[in-house]
């Protein structure tokens, strides 16, 4: 039988981002994939024509909504290298709590889109329900439910009492106890087991040859977190990278999931931590020079360069996003999966399309 | 097997984890960035949080003594109120409601006020 060419996206009902795959089919059992992307582009690195480096911190909060915040570290850790600015440890340990918060709230979201991805509606909801109490704690610290414009260049324009302290452990220790229950579910469940063991495989070799990174090169066995090179306030804090060696879908939840009670312990060491002092400071001058700085989004890396030669507006802004390198990665994972199957590959990488195109 | 039968039993017996909203408001929490607003009377008309503002949904214009904002063009960061001199620049707890026309929010600043400014 010749093959046959189904088009997958840019709109589909399980797929919350607009990527179009077109896929070569035969028998029901993909072949090949061939990406097409484009659909998104605003043109935000261009922004930095208009906007002055200040301003630009909330332009790359835009980049996308659910990291936000790791985006906006980053830029300010770029233009602070330039500047050489010393930020105060107590910024730099809230800085890590903020980013942990995304990161959990961009796993619990990404857990409940995979069990919609399924077929779990209900498990769905659940996961959502929990990612609610996260939210309620990022609206009562920064003032913003998702995009919640904490970071400035030379520090963070919020402070936390102790009382928000007292008050946002308990409530993770509550999120954590619902967690653990849904873990169960995600973890042991037949029918969701049924549905991710095996689905798009992909090799520790591949992913390195790839270039896979985030949880998805750390479901191929690949150890790689950039938090380990302690930027930021991470090199206070006592953790290691979660792994898993199977590289198949059920590999890559399983790494978010763990992740997500990593990151509860993340930001529990980082309040047990917390120096006291001052918060921001002040910056006067405009940067100079050119900078590459790294981090670690709930996707993978992230990678900012800025160019700049002592005027308010950057030279050149370029962002580089775990999607854009987890693309590849996906086409090599499916061929071999049955149709039906596809939207839980493509899920399971996490897609951020809107990162990508910026 | 089973592990979602406990979960299911729970929700079964509990209340609703949504409320009815426009209908039911939660109490906002303290400092949530709301709707932007201005205490008028207090303005300088000096313009620093229409250049500063990201999202440059701020106009000032000193010679009318106008401050208008187009609070669907803002982005709720609270650059503005940091950066206000004079602190007259506030958000509300509550977030802006819905509309059926987008309108931009025109504040005047009273003439006699003006005078006052200006000795």
């Amino acid at each position: 039988m010749a093959p046959t060419v189904i088009p997958f996206g840019p709109q589909h009902p399980v797929l919350p981002e607009p990527i179009h795959l077109t896929l070569t089919t035969k028998d029901e059992i993909v072949t090949e994939a061939v990406p097409q992307l484009g659909y998104i582009h605003r043109g935000l690195e261009k922004l930095a024509d208009i906007k002055d480096f200040h301003q630009l911190v909330q332009v790359v909060e835009r980049v996308c909504g659910i990291c936000s915040c790791i985006h906006a570290a980053t830029y300010a850790q770029a233009i602070e290298a330039l500047m050489n600015i010393e930020v105060p440890p107590r910024a730099h340990l809230l800085r890590v709590i903020w980013s942990e918060l995304h990161r959990v709230h961009s796993h619990l979201l990404w857990l409940g889109l995979f069990a919609d991805g399924f077929g779990f509606e209900s498990l769905f909801m659940q996961t959502w329900r929990i990612r609610e109490k996260i939210m309620d704690v990022m609206e009562a610290t920064a003032g913003n439910r998702v995009i919640i414009s904490v970071n400035v260049i030379g520090g963070v324009r919020r402070d936390l009492s102790p009382e928000q302290c007292q008050w946002i452990l308990s409530v993770l220790d509550d999120a954590e106890k619902e967690y653990k229950e849904l873990g169960k579910v995600f973890l042991d469940d037949y029918s969701v087991q049924k549905r991710t063991r095996g689905q798009g495989v992909l090799t520790r070799e591949k992913a390195y040859e790839l270039g896979a990174c985030g949880p998805t090169g750390r479901g191929s066995g690949i150890a790689q977190d950039v938090r380990q090179t302690g930027y930021s306030g991470y090199a206070m804090l006592d953790f290691e990278p979660v792994v898993e060696n199977d590289g198949d879908s059920y590999a890559r939840c399983k790494v978010r999931y763990r992740e997500v009670l990593q990151s509860f312990d993340l930001i529990r060491q980082a309040i047990n931590k917390l120096p006291e002092g001052e918060i921001n400071v002040k910056v006067k001058g405009n940067p100079e020079g050119e900078v590459i700085t790294r981090s670690e989004q709930p996707r993978g890396e992230l990678l900012y360069y800025v160019r700049a030669s002592g005027k308010k507006h950057l030279d050149r802004l370029r962002i580089r996003t775990p999607t854009f390198a987890n693309i590849p990665p996906l086409l090599a994972m499916l061929p071999g999966t049955e149709l039906a199957n596809v939207p839980v590959v493509v899920l399971s990488i996490d897609p951020c399309i809107s990162c990508t195109e910026r | 097997m089973l592990h979602f039968t406990p979960t299911i039993l729970k929700n079964l017996f509990s209340k609703s984890a949504t409320r009815l909203y426009p209908i039911e408001k939660r109490e906002p929490f303290e400092n949530v960035r709301g709707e932007l607003d201005i205490d008028i009377a207090g303005c300088k008309l000096c313009g620093i949080c229409a250049r500063k503002c990201p999202a440059a949904c701020i106009t000032v214009d000193k010679k009318k003594g106008i401050w208008q904002v187009d609070p669907f063009a803002c982005i709720y960061c609270g650059i503005c109120a940091d950066s206000c001199p004079t602190k007259c620049l506030y958000f509300k707890g509550q977030y802006r409601e819905p509309v059926i026309q987008k309108v931009v929010k025109i504040m005047e600043k009273p003439v006699e006020e003006q005078v006052d400014q200006s000795k």
